[in-house]
């Protein structure tokens, strides 16, 4: 058994308004969430003395402590793309576990959708190794960075585009069940393939959405926890790791920094993917819920492809994934981890309503980051 | 680096390691830097060897032959200057590097041998880029 000092919990989650959003910035969408969080650890701003945030200004935990009113004692703007969240948790546990601060605060939002902000060009500064060696070709940034990684993945293992399409069939399956989801229609694998092409193998229904949308979550100690107005679900395991920046200097497009997140995750956790009820993987693209899937242990390298088929993923399947919708059809606010994470505690909470996965007491949130799968972190929560 | 030739010392984009690989692109050369220590090459450049941490870093010039690792072709016209459908790609030379490139004049597939092409820029020094290698 952990000592008291090592026992680290969520005990609070919110996300900030979502889809479009017309009567807010980022900054008071953060507020927003923050403060509901904080209400379910029965807790308000005052409280807390640790800030984590990125992509929230040039000294993300400065501009937004100043705007909440937050003086942290521990700060942190890691960024290590849509992964920083779970590796913000990570990083919560050492410092709430060594002492430096106690009321952890991680907080995210962008109106990427209302603000049509986000570049597709990377590379423009001639100065820059990106600039000069990845920039002059034309990549489509994130898509056809991510559309290299699924081809080589269809090459050496023979993965089909049905099976990629069945990953936003089944997104789709649970955005049906959740009110929040911003596309709710039926979809069906020949609708996937009939969608345009974007970058191949990549059709548009392959990617996900660009939505606003962000969320807050609470990291507190033990001791912390016992206040909380919801039940407080423990942190049993996190991981995290990158491996490059740009395409060429990856050697295996099929390997990923995930293997090294997950087996820190599961290691410290002390259990294996046999153990897990419910899993939220980043789902930016079809093809990368395949890498998760092998990087996490649930199948052999190379038959993420074949594990995904017959509705696994999906409601009443074996293994529930992507249980609010996704990246692909509930919200992609160009960082999705975080609402990973807030979706994971609420399955273990039991209150995900026509989407709960019965009995849920094990669950994970596997972030990936940067526009080629640079980065993973993954967080094992647990329902005590 | 040892390598202190004329054209080495110019930076066209400001970044003193990597002038040499574009003076020699100037020449329409693909070099690479090699280890003198444990032979092994390294794109894009750095001070030491990764792999040994030796210091001696020479530029080597390279085949321009190798295997497409991976590719996409793209469809949407999002970046100026590229019509689409276009082919981006990492090719893996032949000695070993991989680079992030564009495979030209035709259609291509993850395997394929391509060699070195280059595209004219203009006010910069030509672009490596690749191409079917039994096409002319
Ligand atoms: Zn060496």
């Amino acid at each position: 058994m952990a000592a008291d000092r090592e026992q680290v919990y969520i005990a609070g989650v919110a996300e900030s308004p979502l889809g479009k959003v017309a009567d807010h910035t980022e900054l008071s969408m953060v507020a927003l969430a923050a403060r509901e969080a904080l209400g379910e650890a029965g807790m308000t701003l005052k409280d807390v003395d640790g800030l984590f945030v990125n992509y929230m200004g040039e000294e993300g935990s400065v501009q937004v402590g100043e705007y909440l009113g937050i003086q942290p004692a521990y700060a942190d703007s890691t960024d290590i793309g849509g992964a920083s969240f779970e590796a913000f948790v990570n990083h919560a546990f050492a410092a709430i576990s060594s002492g430096r601060c106690e009321v952890a605060l991680i907080a995210y939002a962008s109106r990427q959708r209302s603000r049509r902000g986000r570049p597709r060009q990377m590379g423009t500064d001639n100065y820059t190794l990106t600039g000069q060696f990845e920039g002059p070709y034309g990549l489509v940034m994130p898509i056809s960075h991510y559309a290299l990684l699924a081809a080589r993945r269809m090459h050496e293992f023979g993965i089909t585009p049905e099976q990629m399409a069945e990953v936003a069939v089944t997104a789709r399956n649970w955005a049906k069940l959740n009110p929040k989801s911003w596309i709710r229609d039926p979809l069906t694998i020949a609708d996937v393939l009939a969608s345009p092409m974007m970058c191949t193998p990549y059709r548009k229904l392959d990617c996900c959405l660009i939505t606003d949308g962000g969320g807050a979550v609470v990291v507190t100690s033990k001791a912390r926890a016992r206040d909380a107005a919801k039940r407080a679900i423990r942190v049993l395991g996190t991981g995290e790791s990158h491996t490059h920046w740009h395409a060429s200097q990856i050697r295996d497009m099929t390997a990923s920094p995930g293997a090294a997140a997950a087996q820190a995750a599961f290691g410290m956790a002390g259990i294996g993917p046999d153990d897990v009820d419910v899993l939220e993987p980043y789902d930016n693209f079809t093809g990368a819920v395949l890498q998760h899937l092998e990087d996490l242990g649930f199948c052999k390298r190379g038959e993420g492809g074949a594990f995904v088929e017959g509705g696994r993923l999906g409601p009443g399947g074996a293994l529930p994934s992507m249980t609010m919708g996704g990246g692909l059809s509930y919200c992609h606010p160009g960082a999705l981890g975080i609402l990973l994470i807030i979706e994971a505690v609420r399955q273990l909470r039991h209150e995900a309503g026509a989407r709960q996965v019965k009995d849920a007491r094990i669950g994970v949130a596997h972030g990936i980051g940067g526009v080629i799968h640079s980065s993973s972190s993954t967080v094992v929560l647990a329902r005590e | 680096m040892s390598d202190k030739t004329p054209e080495a010392r110019a930076e066209p984009f400001g970044d003193p390691l990597s002038a040499p690989f574009w003076a020699a692109a100037e020449r329409r050369e693909l070099v690479a830097q090699r280890c003198e220590a444990c032979g092994r090459y390294q794109f894009y450049p750095r001070p030491f060897c990764l792999s040994c941490n030796g210091d001696r870093m020479a530029w080597a010039t390279v085949k321009g032959t190798g295997t497409i690792y991976s590719q996409s072709v793209v469809h949407l016209a999002a970046i100026p200057g590229f019509e689409p459908p276009y082919t981006v790609a990492v090719v893996a030379l032949d000695e070993g590097p991989h680079l992030t490139t564009n495979i030209i004049g035709g259609a291509s597939a993850i395997g394929d041998r391509v060699r070195l092409a280059w595209r004219p820029r203009e006010g910069m020094p030509p672009l490596p880029v690749f191409e079917k290698e039994e096409k002319r």
